[in-house]
């Protein structure tokens, strides 16, 4: 496992939760650099808690989140909405705002009263546009379009963000399938061109397809991580989701794909 | 050098000077001219319409010091409660504009959530304490809107803004401090309930220059932190954790919002009492004429604007739709405000 000095962002002993009684307790993880890391794991288990607590949305009880060797506290909000980027699992969508608009929002932590619109802040809205595959739909109102191309658009403003990693809490939830893979396709592509891409998913299966890191959570721990293969076996199922399962590759990408059998006893008492 | 170049698409204008950089959109710059025009047209109209209007030539003969007495009293009547119009109006729409994105609802603006029943009932504290003069009825004001917006705050926002819980906690902290309001008025005696009474009606008239003065200066003061209000409107609208993770210091500028917004509407209240309708009506119809299709969340100036047309026009109403008698203005904007809350109302109890 990669020292947290040499990981894209990392937590140390981290504690944090809504209550005394914390949701994550004595956890370390790091996402190594250039990584797609995908956390799963059932209801509940903290994974969405431990990506706000990388955003800073949440403060530690314990341990600290370290970004290129910095504890992300001693972060400016604008310094470090520079170097992570965070897509919410609810973000608002103002009524009738167009993608260009919407994208244009991103740019907020790399302006300021008197520089409110740079050419670079023009370079940087337009390569996230055309980066997320929105560039056609700009002048489009974000509420009139799909589901998959409404998630394109606010990838497109955590892009403008310029930010080497990008945090998506559920991307996937509530899109069709086809929707799915389209957002999935675009993490994969993002981290080709050098981003760190860091996202919480319920689909075990889409996360085994599109992950090069993969991270499996149950009770505010890691149980395993690793690749794909290393993490998605029948052990791990069972141990993660009371699952039993059949894993077999996939026959094109060798990927593990999972066959549901039955819930083990534990979960149906 | 200052430049102003078409951006690749046509609707929008980049502007910069130096160092200075700063992007509008062409319709948003012809609507607002607009709108300024119109604001500026209220005025002249509120000079000169009805007896003992100034002639639309002498006007600025009348700012001269060998005007004839009489048209320097016209102007100096006349021309006070104009500017008072446009000025306050413009306050309202703001802090309109601030309140409906901070608690992300339309209906959210100071009138609707109680907060201008506790700057009534602060200047209402005040007068039956025997104060007088602006800064007085100021103080007295901005604190009722300030110990407001705090109970509202504390009563409705501790499980994250939601809409409706919002809008009905404000409207019952709204009525428990007007009758607050009115049992000041009963226990005190008769010489202050009939001020209060008067001032309650909320109205422009006999708004003099040094009272403008005193509360154009302060709504000066507060406009210095507009541009960053302007900037940071835009973010909060996309959701706390959008908003925070794109660099907002999220607290902090809620405070900032909150303390901005009770200052503008309570500074109008000091000064002419309760007026209606204008900061919940100025930034929707701000937002629909500014950009096309209804736009993306409350304009800055837009609403100031917007708000400023309707103060003025609503002023007027007042005035000389009514021939022979005067009423207050805000007599004009709760009538105008009633209708328009009904159907706001009824068009968001349909979406939910």
């Amino acid at each position: 496992m990669t020292s947290s000095e040499h990981a894209a962002i990392a937590a140390e002993s981290l504690a944090v939760g809504y209550t005394n009684d914390p949701v994550v307790s004595g956890l370390d993880l790091a996402v190594p650099v250039g990584s797609f890391t995908v956390i799963v794991g059932p209801n509940a288990c903290g994974k969405s808690t431990l990506l706000r607590a990388l955003a800073r949305l949440l403060t530690p009880q314990e341990g600290r989140v370290v970004i290129g060797g910095e504890d992300v506290r001693s972060l400016s909000a604008k310094q470090l909405a520079r170097k992570i980027g965070l897509l919410p699992q609810a973000p608002i969508t103002p009524d009738a705002i167009t993608v260009m608009d919407l994208v244009s929002r991103g740019r907020y932590a790399h302006q300021s009263i008197v520089r409110q619109w740079s050419p670079d802040d023009e370079r940087a809205v337009a390569s996230a546009m055309a980066a997320s595959g929105v560039s056609e739909l700009r002048n489009r109102r974000v509420d009139e379009l799909s589901g998959g191309q409404r998630q394109r658009a606010w990838i497109a403003l955590t892009l403008a963000q310029e930010t080497d990693v990008l945090l998506l809490d559920e991307p996937t939830t509530f899109l069709d399938i086809a929707h799915q893979v389209e957002v999935l396709e675009l993490a994969v592509r993002l981290r080709e061109e050098g981003r760190t891409v860091v996202a919480v998913l319920h689909e075990l299966g889409m996360a085994a397809r599109y992950a090069t890191h993969l991270v499996a959570m149950r009770d505010g721990r890691i149980i395993a991580q690793g690749t794909p293969a290393e993490v998605v076996t029948e052990a791990v199922l069972e141990k993660v989701f009371d699952l039993q399962a059949r894993v077999i590759p996939d026959p094109d990408t060798g990927s593990p794909v999972v066959l549901p059998r039955t819930v083990s006893r534990r979960r149906q008492v | 050098m200052v430049s102003a170049v078409a951006t690749r698409d046509p609707r929008v204008l980049a502007l910069r000077v130096g160092p200075v950089s700063a992007r509008i959109r062409t319709r948003s710059a012809v609507v607002i001219g607009l709108l300024g025009a119109a604001a500026l047209g209220t005025m002249l109209l509120a000079l000169t319409v009805g007896r003992g209007g100034l002639e639309p030539g002498s006007i600025l003969y009348a700012l001269t010091p060998d005007a004839s007495k009489a048209d320097r009293l016209v102007f100096e009547w006349r021309g006070s409660r104009a500017l008072a119009a446009i000025v306050f109006g413009a306050c309202l729409g703001v802090s309109g504009a601030i309140f409906q994105t901070v608690t992300r609802n339309p209906l959210g603006s100071p009138d609707v959530i109680g907060l201008n029943a506790g700057s009534y009932a602060g200047v209402v504290a005040v007068i039956s304490l025997g104060g007088i003069g602006f800064t007085a009825m100021a103080v007295g004001s901005i604190t009722g809107g300030l110990v407001a917006a705090a109970a509202v705050y504390l009563l409705a926002f501790k499980q994250g803004v939601n809409g409706f819980r919002l809008i009905i906690v404000g409207i019952a902290v709204g009525a428990v401090l007007t009758s607050l309001t009115s049992w000041f008025s009963v226990k005190s005696d008769l010489d202050v309930a009939l001020r209060a009474a008067i001032w309650g009606a909320g109205s422009l008239n006999g708004t003099r220059w040094e009272v403008l003065a005193a509360a154009g200066g302060l709504a000066l003061v507060t406009a210095l932190a507009l541009p960053h209000v302007a900037r940071v409107l835009p973010q909060l609208a996309l959701g706390d954790d959008a908003a925070s993770s794109l660099g907002l210091r999220l607290e902090p500028t809620k405070a900032l919002l909150v303390v901005v917004g009770v200052v503008l509407s309570a500074l109008v209240t000091a000064v002419t009492g309760p007026i209606q309708f204008i900061a919940l009506a100025a930034p929707q119809i701000a937002r629909r004429l500014v950009t096309p299709g209804g736009g993306s969340g409350p304009d800055v100036v837009g609403s100031a604007l917007v708000g400023a047309v309707l103060l003025g026009t609503a002023d007027l109403l007042a005035q000389y739709a009514l021939p022979g008698t005067t009423v207050p203005v805000g007599a004009v904007t709760v009538v105008l405000g009633g209708v328009y809350l009904v159907w706001l109302l009824f068009r968001e109890s349909g979406r939910s």
